[in-house]
């Protein structure tokens, strides 16, 4: 029986396949950008002798008079509002570090925790003693950030029942430049997972809880229980696929409709829908 | 030395290359997922590996946090099975940590550190295979890596070695010429300003011909940087179409 065999060739570039004109101004360090003075610097350039230089390879951003190179690749860079999935990493005096992929571990202090049955109190000297009852090393979160210090250091709050300290599930890593900002990050999956995207990076994929519990505080963290079959299967389904297409590099991660953009050329002969149920 | 003409009455080395010319130079940017920022690249036979974590926060001592500026950490090894005999320690020894220290003071002239005080960054290099100028291929591979991870730097770091023989500079000695004896010069350059980050040589030269060596290292340099951006813009084009919009 005749068999058609082909040797391993290099891939074709993609920017030659796809045909689209990038129409995007591509730097590397070194580059200058422009040599008139008029414009203010942004991040990804510096100053040198009378030119703008690039400091990272990326495409160069112009608003009006302001220019900037948006990095392919960069760590976590907090913006007020995000919603974030960490982990501890220290529990500290009146405080909690909280490792977000971020250039510097972040901070959550004990006075923008919730206390468990939302009371509202001035914290004590017991609540700092009872600190590491709260959330210990290793606990993963969901947190809001509240401010970002002039170091680029982050404040989390966990100050909403829909924050805090996170149960059974699982975690996967992307790159933050793929997590776009939306409305809302907290999306529940007809299959029976639910997912938080962490504009860090950081997904969050858990089996949907069959009743929202109320005035919980985000404390308890029911990591007894096992989770109903189906669910639990869902999610690690999902977190599979999640996990396949960052390995194909399918382009950037967004809510409406949970589709995940795939550049033409590069579909491969299946698709994994996240609308598989059970 | 008798037998071995590094340089023959025509001009050609060991290798069949001219006197300035350099070795075949392949390199790919991000072959780690897991990593921030990494690259390989092979400048003829020799082969290095590198791979770049952060900025993050400093980890272990919090004394070591410098409060204006980040923290450059670079750490060399050499494979057990990079060289002709086999070595015993991969790193730890003597001449890794002299390279990782020449790998710091490089980086830390052409990174731009003041942007991110408190932290740290990491630099891995790895040598899988040496046949002369591993310290030039770490600093390439260095380079792309640092330039994966976003890290902001002035301008790219390249580096070549050069050597002298017969009253003619030799650019990109392979182990051959390096193990012959003779003067070996190891340059770092930022190539859009001419500086040098980083000059070593430890050898006799006579002063009237650092001159020519200087000269021919420098363009060799150049010859890297302009491979390098070729990699660098191509990597970057293909990523900007993958991440569309």
């Amino acid at each position: 029986m005749a068999m058609e065999m082909r040797l391993p060739v290099a891939r074709k570039p993609l920017s030659e396949s796809v045909g689209r004109d990038t129409k995007k101004h591509l730097v590397v360090p070194g580059d200058t950008i422009t040599t008139d003075t008029g414009f203010m610097r942004g991040h990804g350039t510096y100053m040198g002798e009378e030119k703008l230089i690039a400091s990272v390879a990326g495409s160069v951003e112009r608003v009006n008079k302001l220019i900037c190179v948006k990095a392919l690749k960069t760590r976590y860079n907090g913006e007020v509002g995000d919603i974030v999935v960490g982990r501890i990493t220290e529990v500290q005096q009146k405080r909690w570090k909280v490792e977000t992929n971020s250039r510097l571990d972040s901070v959550l202090l004990l006075s923008s925790m919730n206390l468990p049955g939302g009371e509202l109190r001035r914290r004590s000297a017991e609540d700092e003693l009872a600190m590491r009852g709260f959330l210990q090393e290793g606990d993963l979160i969901s947190a809001e950030v509240q401010a970002v210090f002039s170091d680029g250091a982050v404040s989390l709050h966990t100050r909403s029942l829909k924050y805090g300290k996170l149960g059974q599930g699982v975690l996967v890593q992307v790159s933050p430049s793929l997590v776009k900002r939306q409305k809302t990050h907290f999306h529940d999956l007809p299959c029976g997972a639910s997912v938080i995207l962490g504009n860090n990076g950081f997904i969050w994929i858990y089996p949907t809880p069959e009743h929202k519990e109320e005035g919980a505080g985000g404390f308890a963290a029911d990591l007894e229980t096992e989770g109903v079959r189906v669910s639990t299967e869902a999610s690690l389904r999902t977190s599979s696929c999640l996990l396949l297409a960052m390995k194909w590099n399918w382009g950037a991660l967004w809510s409406p409709g949970r589709t995940l953009r795939v550049p033409a050329a590069e579909a491969p002969s299946f698709l994994p829908s996240l609308a598989v149920s059970g | 030395m008798a037998g071995l003409e590094l340089l023959s009455d025509q001009g050609y080395r060991v290798d069949g290359r001219r006197a300035g010319e350099l070795r075949r130079i392949q390199a790919r940017m991000g072959v780690f997922a897991q990593a921030d920022g990494s690259a390989y690249i092979e400048q003829g036979n020799t082969k290095a590996l590198a791979v770049v974590y952060g900025p993050h926060e400093i980890r272990g001592s919090r004394a070591r946090a410098l409060p204006d500026r980040a923290l450059v950490n670079c750490q060399y090894s050499s494979a057990t099975f990079s060289t002709g005999e086999r070595k015993r320690r991969p790193h730890g020894d003597r001449k890794s940590c002299e390279m990782g220290l020449q790998l710091r003071q490089t980086f830390e002239a052409a990174i731009l550190t003041q942007l991110h005080p408190r932290s740290q960054i990491d630099i891995y290099v790895q040598v899988l295979q040496a046949d002369g100028g591993t310290y030039a291929a770490c600093v390439n591979a260095a380079t792309l890596a640092v330039l994966d991870a976003g890290v902001p730097m002035r301008d790219f770091v390249c580096a070549c070695s050069a050597g002298f023989v017969d009253s003619t500079a030799l650019a990109d000695l392979s182990h051959v010429e390096e193990a012959a004896g003779g003067p070996q010069l190891a340059l770092a350059l930022l190539p859009a300003s001419g500086q040098i980050a980083l000059l070593e040589m430890d050898a006799r030269l006579h002063e009237d011909h650092l001159e020519s060596v200087l000269e021919a290292a420098a363009r060799a340099a150049r010859d890297v940087h302009t491979l390098l951006d070729r990699v660098v813009r191509q990597h970057v084009r293909e990523a900007s179409v993958l991440l569309g919009d």
